[in-house]
């Protein structure tokens, strides 16, 4: 007896539904409703993700692993809870691996000095692209300045692509640590990370991936990807700001040191000497941000409900329909136009500053981002001092691009 | 506050064909001013002739507030003495970030058109820019090249 398969047809994205979940959603600024297109700086939170740091603060909130009381215990429970949650978002092998930071920056500075700084020596070189964050160049220079290692910068192309024989080229045998990132911040260009990593594996180089801009769209498997760390925020995730995430290999945390040392980090201490505690508390300093894990643990879990790859269809969809209603418009030029990108654009509109489009766009209930993005390199790659930048979240809906167009086609009527 | 008061005619105008723009041979000053929020960069040279400004000239790259409101200062201070510029700055300065200050339209004449920046607090730094540049240069005319000023 043979079954027949029949394929689904594919289910529409219910754009709707899925706003009414964000609260923000809802308001107006300066008399229109919002269009929030600014997704890429911080996303905003669904209703479950709030009531969860309420909930939290309203009932449970106490220090955590230190307490024998109820509150604590509590307390204990929904930190550690959010914990197994990322274990399960980006399929970590253990809850050793799961490290609470403040964001990706946090995590990217902690491997720069707890994992690079003791390990590399003179003339070492470190490996990043031309597309990145702030975030994954300045810790590289600060610890290459600490120990006399070189910072190498593989170039991108024209239309904002790293070409990944290019790089490889660039891996040598002193090449010890390579970071880039997985979608880039300023242009959305999603990088061929798996190569990358795969390619500096087998010639024995670390890796770090900054995760920031690609959690929100894509899903994520670390031991599929095989990086030595992961790196990414909450706030661009739906989850409130100040937590984050270092996803890094058990072995490798293991041996690295602590970065910071204070309470909860330590299993006894006397003037004689500390003995550390275990992973991933090794590297939690202090008393955490347990309400912001609390509710990146509900982000997460609201992500979870999600119908991954409708949302990630309606993304893209979203992402034609802005390239479409912008092309028409007299004097726009699309800086970064990679073939496979997220759902990000980012323009510059000939006589209109990107600060003057923001003000304007803003009157409109349209939020951007204009400025360098925190990509300062990419800026001067493309010869323009600022972009304006409208990145989609899977809440974003084809009117309010049209509105986008509409606002920034005025805008170039006034100026022009 | 409506987008007309911040982008009022005389800004456009101002925006579109900036008065003074261009280098200045025999400059006795030359000051850099950026705004690291935004990357705007823009470099003032003005040459002092017995302690009043004799001419004054910028170059630079900046939104249509920025480059007005450098366009309208140069205009302004060409031909008035260090005290007298440095007295139009501190009116202007108060004129941008209090919103109290009255804005007396004989003495600040085209400049009054910058009086709705203040209703926009993001921009503010946009049109003070140049100002702060200016102030710079005339509290301590270095010689070239003069150092730079930022706006943070």
């Amino acid at each position: 007896m043979s079954t027949i398969v029949r394929a689904r047809p594919p289910r529409a994205f219910d754009v709707d539904a899925v706003r009414r979940e964000f609260p923000v959603l809802a308001r107006t600024v300066h008399g229109n409703p919002i269009a929030y297109l600014d997704n890429g700086a911080s996303s905003q939170s669904p209703e479950c993700v709030i009531a969860a740091v309420e909930g939290y603060m309203r009932r449970h909130h106490a220090n955590i692993h230190r307490g024998v009381h109820t509150l604590s215990q509590e307390a204990t429970g929904l930190y550690e809870a959010a914990r197994d949650r990322l274990v399960g978002f980006i399929k970590a092998a253990s809850r050793h691996e799961i490290v609470f930071t403040r964001g990706a920056t946090e995590s990217v500075n902690l491997v720069a000095q707890s994992f690079a700084r003791p390990t590399l020596r003179p003339d070492d070189e470190i490996l990043i692209t031309h597309l990145e964050h702030h975030a994954n160049i300045v810790p590289w220079q600060m610890v290459a300045q600490q120990t006399g290692a070189k910072l190498v910068v593989a170039p991108i192309d024209s239309r904002g692509e790293v070409d990944a024989q290019t790089v490889e080229a660039l891996m040598s045998p002193r090449t010890k640590i390579f970071a880039c990132a997985h979608v880039s911040n300023a242009l959305g260009t999603v990088l061929p990370v798996e190569r990358l990593v795969a390619s500096a594996r087998r010639r024995g180089i670390a890796t770090l991936v900054d995760g920031a801009q690609a959690v929100p769209h894509m899903a994520v498997d670390v031991g599929a990807l095989g990086c030595d760390f992961y790196v990414f925020s909450g706030h661009k995730m739906f989850a409130p700001t100040g937590i984050g995430v270092l996803y890094g290999r058990e072995a490798l945390l293991e041996r690295m040191p602590p970065w910071q040392g204070g309470g909860d980090m330590i299993l006894t201490v006397s003037f004689d000497g500390t003995v550390y505690n275990a992973l991933p508390y090794k590297f939690e300093a202090g008393t955490p941000n347990i309400s912001g894990a609390i509710g990146l643990g509900a982000a997460v879990e609201f992500l979870d409900s999600l119908d991954l790859g409708a949302a990630h269809a309606h993304e893209q969809a979203l992402l034609e329909h802005a390239h479409a209603a912008l092309r028409s418009i007299p004097g726009l030029g699309f800086i970064g136009t990679a073939r496979e990108k997220v759902g990000l654009v980012s323009f510059v509109v000939d006589g209109v500053h990107p600060h003057d489009l923001g003000t304007i766009l803003d009157r409109d209930g349209i939020a951007i981002r204009t400025g360098h993005h925190c990509a300062m390199p990419v800026m001067e790659f493309f010869r323009v001092p600022a972009t304006a930048r409208a990145s989609f979240a899977f809440y974003n809906t084809f009117d309010e691009i049209d509105r986008l167009a509409a606002s920034v086609e005025r805008a170039r009527r006034l100026f022009t | 506050m409506q987008l007309q008061d911040l982008y009022r005619d005389v800004i456009l105008d101002h925006n579109r064909h900036p008065r003074n723009f261009g280098p200045l041979p025999e400059a006795s000053a030359s000051i850099e001013g950026f705004n690291p929020l935004c990357g705007d960069r823009l470099t003032l040279r003005l040459r002092l002739v017995d302690d009043r400004v004799d001419d004054i000239r910028f170059e630079g790259q900046g939104c249509a507030i920025s480059t007005a409101s450098a366009s309208l200062m140069t205009e302004a201070v060409k031909g008035k003495t260090r005290d007298e510029a440095l007295a139009l700055f501190d009116r202007v300065h108060r004129l941008l970030t209090d919103d109290s200050a009255e804005i007396d339209d004989a003495k600040l004449g085209k400049l009054a058109a910058l009086s709705g920046v203040r209703e926009f607090p993001a921009r503010v730094k946009c049109a003070s820019l140049c100002w702060h540049t200016l102030a710079s240069a005339l509290k301590s005319p270095a010689p070239l090249p003069g150092p730079s000023v930022s706006t943070e």
